[in-house]
Protein backbone atom coordinates (compact mmCIF):
# COMPACT_ATOMS: atom_id res chain seq x y z
CA UNK A 1 0.00 0.00 0.00
CA UNK A 2 2.49 2.76 -1.24
CA UNK A 3 -0.36 5.53 -0.95
CA UNK A 4 -0.01 5.14 2.61
CA UNK A 5 -0.56 8.55 4.56
CA UNK A 6 2.61 9.38 5.93
CA UNK A 7 3.14 10.87 9.47
CA UNK A 8 6.18 12.61 11.09
CA UNK A 9 6.63 11.23 14.71
CA UNK A 10 8.39 14.12 15.89
CA UNK A 11 11.99 13.12 18.05
CA UNK A 12 12.78 15.54 19.97
CA UNK A 13 15.00 13.69 22.56
CA UNK A 14 11.51 12.62 24.84
CA UNK A 15 12.84 9.03 24.96
CA UNK A 16 11.77 5.63 23.11
CA UNK A 17 9.73 6.28 20.16
CA UNK A 18 9.89 3.10 18.89
CA UNK A 19 6.33 1.83 20.89
CA UNK A 20 4.78 5.00 19.06
CA UNK A 21 5.88 4.27 15.85
CA UNK A 22 4.97 0.43 15.95
CA UNK A 23 1.75 1.03 16.94
CA UNK A 24 1.05 3.92 14.12
CA UNK A 25 2.44 1.14 11.74
CA UNK A 26 0.15 -1.20 13.45
CA UNK A 27 -2.87 0.90 12.58
CA UNK A 28 -1.58 1.59 8.79
CA UNK A 29 0.44 4.59 8.57
CA UNK A 30 3.85 5.27 6.99
CA UNK A 31 6.16 6.79 10.39
CA UNK A 32 9.17 8.82 9.20
CA UNK A 33 10.62 9.46 12.87
CA UNK A 34 12.28 12.70 12.60
CA UNK A 35 13.37 15.86 14.05
CA UNK A 36 13.51 17.91 10.93
CA UNK A 37 11.31 21.10 10.27
CA UNK A 38 11.45 20.38 6.72
CA UNK A 39 10.21 16.65 7.39
CA UNK A 40 7.33 17.71 9.98
CA UNK A 41 6.47 20.66 6.96
CA UNK A 42 6.07 17.60 4.19
CA UNK A 43 4.36 14.87 6.35
CA UNK A 44 0.25 14.68 6.25
CA UNK A 45 -0.37 14.49 9.69
CA UNK A 46 2.28 15.28 12.63
CA UNK A 47 2.39 13.34 15.79
CA UNK A 48 4.16 14.66 18.72
CA UNK A 49 4.50 11.67 21.61
CA UNK A 50 5.59 12.63 25.13
CA UNK A 51 7.71 12.03 28.29
CA UNK A 52 9.27 13.63 30.34
CA UNK A 53 8.85 17.34 32.03
CA UNK A 54 6.87 20.49 30.22
CA UNK A 55 9.87 22.71 30.08
CA UNK A 56 12.72 19.99 29.26
CA UNK A 57 9.68 19.27 26.10
CA UNK A 58 9.29 22.76 25.14
CA UNK A 59 13.30 23.78 24.96
CA UNK A 60 14.14 20.87 23.04
CA UNK A 61 11.16 21.18 20.68
CA UNK A 62 12.09 24.93 20.21
CA UNK A 63 15.88 24.48 20.14
CA UNK A 64 15.21 22.04 16.93
CA UNK A 65 13.11 24.81 15.03
CA UNK A 66 10.12 22.77 15.85
CA UNK A 67 7.22 24.29 17.05
CA UNK A 68 6.69 26.74 13.98
CA UNK A 69 6.99 23.84 11.47
CA UNK A 70 4.32 21.95 13.31
CA UNK A 71 2.14 24.79 13.96
CA UNK A 72 2.73 25.46 10.23
CA UNK A 73 1.20 22.21 9.36
CA UNK A 74 -1.54 22.58 11.82
CA UNK A 75 -2.31 25.96 10.17
CA UNK A 76 -2.44 24.00 6.91
CA UNK A 77 -4.98 21.70 8.22
CA UNK A 78 -3.18 18.58 8.65
CA UNK A 79 -4.39 16.41 11.58
CA UNK A 80 -2.20 16.54 14.62
CA UNK A 81 -2.32 14.04 17.00
CA UNK A 82 -0.50 14.36 20.89
CA UNK A 83 0.20 12.31 22.77
CA UNK A 84 0.51 13.30 26.94
CA UNK A 85 2.94 16.14 26.88
CA UNK A 86 2.13 15.97 23.22
CA UNK A 87 -1.08 17.24 24.34
CA UNK A 88 0.31 19.45 27.10
CA UNK A 89 2.61 21.79 25.34
CA UNK A 90 -0.24 23.05 23.16
CA UNK A 91 -1.68 24.98 26.02
CA UNK A 92 -0.92 28.48 27.29
CA UNK A 93 1.90 27.72 30.17
CA UNK A 94 2.85 24.84 32.06
CA UNK A 95 4.28 25.08 35.71
CA UNK A 96 6.32 21.58 35.95
CA UNK A 97 9.63 23.02 36.96
CA UNK A 98 8.58 26.55 36.72
CA UNK A 99 6.55 28.34 34.36
CA UNK A 100 6.99 27.86 31.04
CA UNK A 101 5.02 29.83 27.61
CA UNK A 102 3.91 26.75 25.48
CA UNK A 103 2.40 26.69 22.44
CA UNK A 104 -0.83 28.97 22.46
CA UNK A 105 -2.85 26.69 20.57
CA UNK A 106 -5.36 26.29 23.10
CA UNK A 107 -6.22 28.97 26.55
CA UNK A 108 -5.08 27.72 29.47
CA UNK A 109 -2.03 26.21 31.95
CA UNK A 110 -0.59 22.81 32.78
CA UNK A 111 -0.86 22.09 36.11
CA UNK A 112 -0.20 19.12 38.63
CA UNK A 113 -3.04 17.17 40.34
CA UNK A 114 -4.46 18.13 43.50
CA UNK A 115 -3.43 17.06 46.79
CA UNK A 116 -7.00 16.14 47.45
CA UNK A 117 -9.74 14.97 45.49
CA UNK A 118 -13.37 17.11 45.36
CA UNK A 119 -14.46 15.26 48.17
CA UNK A 120 -11.60 16.07 50.19
CA UNK A 121 -10.03 12.44 50.37
CA UNK A 122 -6.05 12.20 49.52
CA UNK A 123 -5.65 11.83 45.99
CA UNK A 124 -2.30 9.59 44.91
CA UNK A 125 -0.12 11.29 42.42
CA UNK A 126 0.96 10.17 39.87
CA UNK A 127 -2.21 9.02 38.22
CA UNK A 128 -0.68 5.32 37.16
CA UNK A 129 -2.81 3.13 35.30
CA UNK A 130 -6.42 2.43 33.19
CA UNK A 131 -9.15 4.78 33.45
CA UNK A 132 -12.35 5.66 31.61
CA UNK A 133 -12.62 8.49 29.14
CA UNK A 134 -16.34 9.80 28.00
CA UNK A 135 -15.39 11.44 24.34
CA UNK A 136 -18.13 13.95 23.33
CA UNK A 137 -18.67 17.09 20.32
CA UNK A 138 -17.68 16.93 16.94
CA UNK A 139 -14.66 15.34 15.39
CA UNK A 140 -13.65 13.43 12.63
CA UNK A 141 -11.82 11.52 15.35
CA UNK A 142 -15.01 10.87 17.71
CA UNK A 143 -16.89 9.42 14.98
CA UNK A 144 -14.68 6.53 15.17
CA UNK A 145 -14.98 6.15 18.60
CA UNK A 146 -16.65 4.13 21.30
CA UNK A 147 -18.53 6.78 23.56
CA UNK A 148 -15.98 5.47 26.50
CA UNK A 149 -13.22 3.22 26.54
CA UNK A 150 -10.51 2.46 28.93
CA UNK A 151 -6.83 4.22 28.39
CA UNK A 152 -3.63 3.77 30.24
CA UNK A 153 -2.45 7.04 32.22
CA UNK A 154 0.81 7.63 33.76
CA UNK A 155 1.02 11.88 34.78
CA UNK A 156 1.47 14.45 37.69
CA UNK A 157 0.11 17.08 35.41
CA UNK A 158 -2.67 17.73 33.12
CA UNK A 159 -3.74 20.83 31.58
CA UNK A 160 -6.77 23.10 32.65
CA UNK A 161 -7.45 24.28 29.92
CA UNK A 162 -9.82 28.02 29.54
CA UNK A 163 -12.35 27.09 27.24
CA UNK A 164 -14.14 24.34 27.83
CA UNK A 165 -15.39 23.82 24.10
CA UNK A 166 -12.27 22.23 23.21
CA UNK A 167 -13.01 19.40 25.71
CA UNK A 168 -13.23 16.40 23.66
CA UNK A 169 -12.79 13.54 26.26
CA UNK A 170 -13.78 13.85 30.37
CA UNK A 171 -12.02 11.79 32.56
CA UNK A 172 -12.30 11.44 36.32
CA UNK A 173 -9.46 11.61 38.72
CA UNK A 174 -10.42 13.52 41.91
CA UNK A 175 -12.65 14.94 39.40
CA UNK A 176 -12.98 15.50 36.33
CA UNK A 177 -10.58 16.76 33.63
CA UNK A 178 -9.55 17.22 30.03
CA UNK A 179 -8.18 14.00 29.01
CA UNK A 180 -8.74 14.82 25.26
CA UNK A 181 -8.99 18.26 23.61
CA UNK A 182 -9.61 19.14 19.12
CA UNK A 183 -9.92 21.77 17.24
CA UNK A 184 -10.83 20.79 13.50
CA UNK A 185 -7.12 20.11 12.83
CA UNK A 186 -5.62 19.12 16.43
CA UNK A 187 -6.77 15.88 18.57
CA UNK A 188 -4.91 15.69 21.62
CA UNK A 189 -4.94 12.97 24.38
CA UNK A 190 -3.47 12.93 27.77
CA UNK A 191 -3.18 9.47 28.11
CA UNK A 192 -0.69 6.28 26.01
CA UNK A 193 -2.97 4.71 22.89
CA UNK A 194 0.78 2.97 22.49
CA UNK A 195 -0.13 1.33 25.49
CA UNK A 196 -3.72 1.03 25.84
CA UNK A 197 -3.63 -2.43 23.87
CA UNK A 198 -7.31 -2.85 21.35
CA UNK A 199 -8.57 0.77 22.70
CA UNK A 200 -5.18 2.52 22.01
CA UNK A 201 -5.61 0.70 18.29
CA UNK A 202 -9.21 1.71 18.09
CA UNK A 203 -7.87 5.39 18.21
CA UNK A 204 -4.83 5.10 16.21
CA UNK A 205 -7.05 3.21 13.71
CA UNK A 206 -9.76 6.17 13.55
CA UNK A 207 -6.34 8.65 13.58
CA UNK A 208 -5.20 7.06 10.24
CA UNK A 209 -8.53 7.18 9.15
CA UNK A 210 -8.93 11.58 9.56
CA UNK A 211 -5.00 11.49 8.06
CA UNK A 212 -6.22 9.52 4.91
CA UNK A 213 -9.47 11.52 4.45
CA UNK A 214 -7.83 14.97 4.93
CA UNK A 215 -5.16 14.44 2.18
CA UNK B 1 -16.22 5.70 37.56
CA UNK B 2 -12.47 6.24 38.40
CA UNK B 3 -8.74 4.86 38.40
CA UNK B 4 -9.07 1.41 37.97
CA UNK B 5 -6.84 -1.28 39.66
CA UNK B 6 -4.45 -3.17 38.18
CA UNK B 7 -3.29 -6.78 37.92
CA UNK B 8 0.46 -7.02 36.81
CA UNK B 9 1.83 -10.29 36.24
CA UNK B 10 5.82 -10.53 36.81
CA UNK B 11 8.48 -12.08 34.90
CA UNK B 12 11.69 -13.03 36.65
CA UNK B 13 14.21 -12.73 33.94
CA UNK B 14 17.35 -14.02 34.37
CA UNK B 15 19.90 -14.48 31.19
CA UNK B 16 17.12 -13.94 28.88
CA UNK B 17 14.63 -16.80 30.25
CA UNK B 18 11.78 -16.06 32.14
CA UNK B 19 12.41 -18.19 35.45
CA UNK B 20 10.22 -18.43 38.77
CA UNK B 21 11.44 -19.59 42.11
CA UNK B 22 9.88 -19.83 45.69
CA UNK B 23 11.81 -17.08 48.00
CA UNK B 24 14.39 -16.43 45.76
CA UNK B 25 16.07 -20.08 45.50
CA UNK B 26 14.96 -23.12 42.92
CA UNK B 27 13.98 -21.75 39.93
CA UNK B 28 12.03 -23.16 37.24
CA UNK B 29 12.56 -22.17 33.53
CA UNK B 30 9.20 -20.57 32.34
CA UNK B 31 9.91 -19.54 28.93
CA UNK B 32 11.03 -16.58 26.63
CA UNK B 33 10.50 -13.44 29.02
CA UNK B 34 9.15 -11.54 24.85
CA UNK B 35 6.83 -14.54 24.26
CA UNK B 36 5.60 -14.35 28.01
CA UNK B 37 4.83 -10.90 27.75
CA UNK B 38 3.00 -11.33 24.48
CA UNK B 39 1.00 -13.85 26.25
CA UNK B 40 -0.06 -11.84 29.08
CA UNK B 41 -1.13 -8.84 26.86
CA UNK B 42 -3.03 -10.82 25.18
CA UNK B 43 -5.02 -12.16 28.22
CA UNK B 44 -5.13 -8.07 29.04
CA UNK B 45 -2.72 -7.79 31.71
CA UNK B 46 -3.02 -4.08 32.62
CA UNK B 47 0.81 -4.02 32.76
CA UNK B 48 4.14 -6.16 32.65
CA UNK B 49 7.08 -6.28 34.64
CA UNK B 50 10.07 -7.70 34.02
CA UNK B 51 12.87 -8.10 37.34
CA UNK B 52 16.11 -8.98 36.25
CA UNK B 53 18.02 -11.23 38.36
CA UNK B 54 20.81 -11.88 36.15
CA UNK B 55 23.66 -12.12 38.99
CA UNK B 56 26.74 -11.45 36.63
CA UNK B 57 27.35 -7.67 35.28
CA UNK B 58 28.56 -9.09 31.82
CA UNK B 59 25.28 -10.72 31.41
CA UNK B 60 22.97 -7.72 31.97
CA UNK B 61 22.96 -6.13 28.53
CA UNK B 62 20.36 -9.57 27.93
CA UNK B 63 17.85 -7.40 29.37
CA UNK B 64 18.12 -4.48 27.36
CA UNK B 65 17.32 -6.44 24.33
CA UNK B 66 14.43 -8.23 25.60
CA UNK B 67 12.82 -4.74 26.71
CA UNK B 68 13.53 -3.59 22.89
CA UNK B 69 12.34 -6.75 21.70
CA UNK B 70 8.81 -6.69 23.82
CA UNK B 71 8.55 -2.56 23.36
CA UNK B 72 8.11 -3.34 19.65
CA UNK B 73 5.58 -5.91 19.71
CA UNK B 74 3.31 -5.38 22.89
CA UNK B 75 1.23 -2.53 23.36
CA UNK B 76 0.78 -2.36 26.64
CA UNK B 77 3.07 -0.78 30.02
CA UNK B 78 6.31 -2.47 30.55
CA UNK B 79 8.03 -2.21 34.00
CA UNK B 80 11.65 -3.23 34.22
CA UNK B 81 14.15 -2.91 37.50
CA UNK B 82 16.95 -5.51 38.83
CA UNK B 83 20.16 -4.63 39.39
CA UNK B 84 19.42 -0.62 38.54
CA UNK B 85 22.37 1.12 39.74
CA UNK B 86 22.53 4.49 37.97
CA UNK B 87 21.11 7.25 36.60
CA UNK B 88 22.40 5.89 32.66
CA UNK B 89 20.76 2.45 33.49
CA UNK B 90 17.43 3.96 33.81
CA UNK B 91 18.10 6.34 31.13
CA UNK B 92 18.73 2.63 28.92
CA UNK B 93 15.65 1.31 29.92
CA UNK B 94 14.16 4.20 28.64
CA UNK B 95 15.49 4.31 25.39
CA UNK B 96 15.27 0.70 25.16
CA UNK B 97 11.13 1.02 25.45
CA UNK B 98 10.24 0.70 29.38
CA UNK B 99 7.98 3.00 30.75
CA UNK B 100 8.58 2.60 34.23
CA UNK B 101 12.15 1.81 35.67
CA UNK B 102 12.05 0.50 39.25
CA UNK B 103 15.51 0.67 41.79
CA UNK B 104 16.07 -0.81 45.06
CA UNK B 105 19.15 -1.19 46.20
CA UNK B 106 20.76 1.24 44.08
CA UNK B 107 18.56 3.71 46.44
CA UNK B 108 19.88 2.25 49.50
CA UNK B 109 23.37 2.58 48.73
CA UNK B 110 22.79 6.62 47.37
CA UNK B 111 19.52 7.81 49.04
CA UNK B 112 20.01 11.04 46.55
CA UNK B 113 19.45 9.11 43.28
CA UNK B 114 15.74 9.18 43.62
CA UNK B 115 15.49 12.91 43.93
CA UNK B 116 18.25 13.01 41.18
CA UNK B 117 16.62 10.96 38.48
CA UNK B 118 13.33 12.48 39.64
CA UNK B 119 14.44 15.79 38.55
CA UNK B 120 15.81 14.07 35.34
CA UNK B 121 13.11 12.14 34.33
CA UNK B 122 10.24 12.88 36.35
CA UNK B 123 8.41 11.04 39.10
CA UNK B 124 6.02 9.47 37.15
CA UNK B 125 8.33 6.47 35.54
CA UNK B 126 10.48 5.99 38.84
CA UNK B 127 9.69 3.31 40.53
CA UNK B 128 10.84 2.42 44.01
CA UNK B 129 11.28 -1.48 45.42
CA UNK B 130 11.21 -2.27 48.47
CA UNK B 131 11.97 -5.88 50.01
CA UNK B 132 10.53 -6.04 53.05
CA UNK B 133 10.76 -8.07 55.97
CA UNK B 134 9.10 -8.30 59.41
CA UNK B 135 11.86 -6.63 61.92
CA UNK B 136 13.45 -8.86 64.61
CA UNK B 137 14.35 -7.46 68.00
CA UNK B 138 18.01 -8.07 69.73
CA UNK B 139 17.05 -11.54 70.58
CA UNK B 140 15.85 -12.55 66.88
CA UNK B 141 12.07 -12.35 67.66
CA UNK B 142 9.33 -10.47 65.56
CA UNK B 143 8.07 -7.45 66.13
CA UNK B 144 4.99 -6.96 65.01
CA UNK B 145 4.13 -4.27 62.56
CA UNK B 146 7.47 -3.54 62.14
CA UNK B 147 9.64 -4.32 58.41
CA UNK B 148 13.16 -3.66 57.78
CA UNK B 149 14.52 -3.08 53.98
CA UNK B 150 16.52 -5.74 52.78
CA UNK B 151 18.73 -5.83 49.50
CA UNK B 152 20.40 -8.15 47.30
CA UNK B 153 17.37 -10.49 46.59
CA UNK B 154 15.67 -9.97 50.40
CA UNK B 155 19.60 -11.58 51.37
CA UNK B 156 20.81 -9.13 53.24
CA UNK B 157 18.87 -6.75 55.73
CA UNK B 158 19.45 -3.07 56.16
CA UNK B 159 17.61 -2.31 59.44
CA UNK B 160 16.10 0.40 57.68
CA UNK B 161 12.25 0.75 58.63
CA UNK B 162 9.97 -0.17 55.07
CA UNK B 163 7.15 2.31 56.26
CA UNK B 164 9.73 4.98 56.42
CA UNK B 165 11.84 4.51 53.57
CA UNK B 166 8.74 4.17 51.74
CA UNK B 167 7.48 7.84 52.67
CA UNK B 168 11.09 9.08 52.48
CA UNK B 169 11.69 8.49 48.59
CA UNK B 170 8.00 9.10 47.98
CA UNK B 171 8.93 12.48 49.10
CA UNK B 172 12.35 12.56 47.27
CA UNK B 173 10.39 11.99 43.81
CA UNK B 174 10.10 8.54 43.47
CA UNK B 175 5.67 7.67 42.12
CA UNK B 176 5.38 4.56 42.57
CA UNK B 177 6.45 2.36 45.49
CA UNK B 178 6.87 -1.85 44.56
CA UNK B 179 6.14 -3.34 47.71
CA UNK B 180 7.57 -7.25 48.19
CA UNK B 181 7.22 -9.25 51.43
CA UNK B 182 10.27 -11.51 51.74
CA UNK B 183 8.22 -13.40 54.28
CA UNK B 184 5.83 -13.83 51.51
CA UNK B 185 7.32 -14.25 47.94
CA UNK B 186 6.99 -17.43 46.39
CA UNK B 187 4.52 -18.89 49.20
CA UNK B 188 1.40 -18.31 47.93
CA UNK B 189 -0.01 -17.93 51.11
CA UNK B 190 -1.74 -13.95 50.69
CA UNK B 191 -0.06 -10.95 50.32
CA UNK B 192 1.15 -9.00 53.84
CA UNK B 193 -1.77 -7.17 54.05
CA UNK B 194 -0.49 -5.13 57.26
CA UNK B 195 2.65 -3.91 55.66
CA UNK B 196 0.51 -2.82 53.04
CA UNK B 197 -1.85 -0.73 54.49
CA UNK B 198 1.03 0.58 57.00
CA UNK B 199 2.12 1.81 53.47
CA UNK B 200 -0.82 2.63 51.32
CA UNK B 201 -1.51 4.99 54.37
CA UNK B 202 1.83 6.40 54.53
CA UNK B 203 2.17 7.48 50.85
CA UNK B 204 0.62 9.44 48.44
CA UNK B 205 2.03 7.61 45.61
CA UNK B 206 0.68 4.70 44.30
CA UNK B 207 1.23 1.16 46.04
CA UNK B 208 2.18 -2.02 43.85
CA UNK B 209 1.33 -5.42 46.37
CA UNK B 210 4.07 -8.09 45.46
CA UNK B 211 4.70 -10.99 47.41
CA UNK B 212 2.18 -13.98 48.22
CA UNK B 213 -0.53 -14.00 45.78
CA UNK B 214 -2.09 -17.42 45.22
CA UNK B 215 -5.60 -16.82 44.76
CA UNK B 216 -7.62 -14.17 43.18
CA UNK B 217 -8.89 -13.47 46.46
CA UNK B 218 -5.47 -13.18 47.33
CA UNK B 219 -5.29 -9.93 45.08
CA UNK B 220 -8.71 -9.01 46.13
CA UNK B 221 -7.59 -8.53 49.67
CA UNK B 222 -4.58 -7.13 48.67
CA UNK B 223 -6.45 -4.23 46.66
CA UNK B 224 -8.98 -3.70 48.78
CA UNK B 225 -10.22 -0.50 50.13
CA UNK B 226 -11.92 -1.88 53.60
CA UNK B 227 -10.39 -1.68 56.92
CA UNK B 228 -8.43 -4.89 56.66
CA UNK B 229 -7.37 -4.77 53.42
CA UNK B 230 -3.92 -3.91 51.81
CA UNK B 231 -5.05 -0.38 50.11
CA UNK B 232 -2.96 -1.16 47.05
CA UNK B 233 -3.60 0.59 43.94
CA UNK B 234 -2.11 -2.88 41.99
CA UNK B 235 -1.30 -6.48 42.67
CA UNK B 236 1.75 -8.87 41.07
CA UNK B 237 1.78 -12.38 40.57
CA UNK B 238 4.08 -13.95 39.03
CA UNK B 239 3.40 -18.14 39.74
CA UNK B 240 -0.24 -18.54 39.41
CA UNK B 241 0.05 -16.99 35.85
CA UNK B 242 3.38 -18.30 34.79
CA UNK B 243 2.46 -21.86 35.85
CA UNK B 244 -1.10 -21.65 33.72
CA UNK B 245 -3.59 -22.44 37.29
CA UNK B 246 -5.37 -18.80 35.97
CA UNK B 247 -5.13 -16.30 33.31
CA UNK B 248 -5.42 -12.17 33.60
CA UNK B 249 -8.87 -12.74 32.61
CA UNK B 250 -10.57 -15.40 34.97
CA UNK B 251 -8.55 -13.35 37.59
CA UNK B 252 -10.61 -9.74 36.61
CA UNK B 253 -13.67 -12.07 36.65
CA UNK B 254 -13.15 -13.02 40.13
CA UNK B 255 -12.55 -9.54 41.26
CA UNK B 256 -14.91 -7.65 39.51
CA UNK B 257 -17.47 -10.16 41.46
CA UNK B 258 -16.09 -9.30 44.70
CA UNK B 259 -16.22 -5.36 44.01
CA UNK B 260 -12.76 -4.89 43.17
CA UNK B 261 -12.89 -1.87 40.34
CA UNK B 262 -10.39 -3.67 37.42
CA UNK B 263 -10.51 -3.44 33.61
CA UNK B 264 -13.03 -5.65 32.48
CA UNK B 265 -11.66 -8.40 30.30
CA UNK B 266 -12.83 -7.40 26.43
CA UNK B 267 -14.17 -9.63 24.01
CA UNK B 268 -10.48 -9.75 22.44
CA UNK B 269 -9.33 -11.33 26.10
CA UNK B 270 -6.67 -14.59 24.89
CA UNK B 271 -7.96 -17.63 27.52
CA UNK B 272 -5.28 -19.07 26.74
CA UNK B 273 -2.69 -20.58 29.84
CA UNK B 274 0.66 -19.70 30.54
CA UNK B 275 2.65 -23.56 29.95
CA UNK B 276 5.92 -22.55 32.67
CA UNK B 277 7.62 -24.88 34.03
CA UNK B 278 6.18 -27.93 31.73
Amino acid sequence: MDSAARVALVDYGAGNLRSVAKALERSGLRVEVTDSPAAVAAADGVVLPGAGAFADSLENLRGRGLEEAIKASIAKGRPYLGLCVGMQVLFDEGEEHGLTPGFGIFGGRVERFPEKDTGGRRLRVPQIGWNEVHFRGEHPMIAHLPERDHYYFVHSYRPVPTEPSVVTGTCDYGGNFAAAVANPSVFAVQFHPEKSQHAGKRLLDAYRRWVEESR
Amino acid sequence: MSLLKRIIPCLDVDKGRVVKGVKYVDHVDCGNPVEVAQLYDAQEADEVTFLDITASHEERGILLDVVSETAETVFMPLTVGGGVRSLQDIRDLLNAGADKVSIMTAAVRDPDLVADAAAKIGSANLVLAIDARMATDADGRPRAGHWEVCTHGGRRPTGIDAVEWAARMAEAGAGEILLTSMDRDGTKSGYDLELLRAVADRVSVPVVASGGGGRAEDLAAALSDGEAGGHAQAALAASIFHFGETTVGEVKTTLLGMGIPVRPPSPHASKQRASGGR
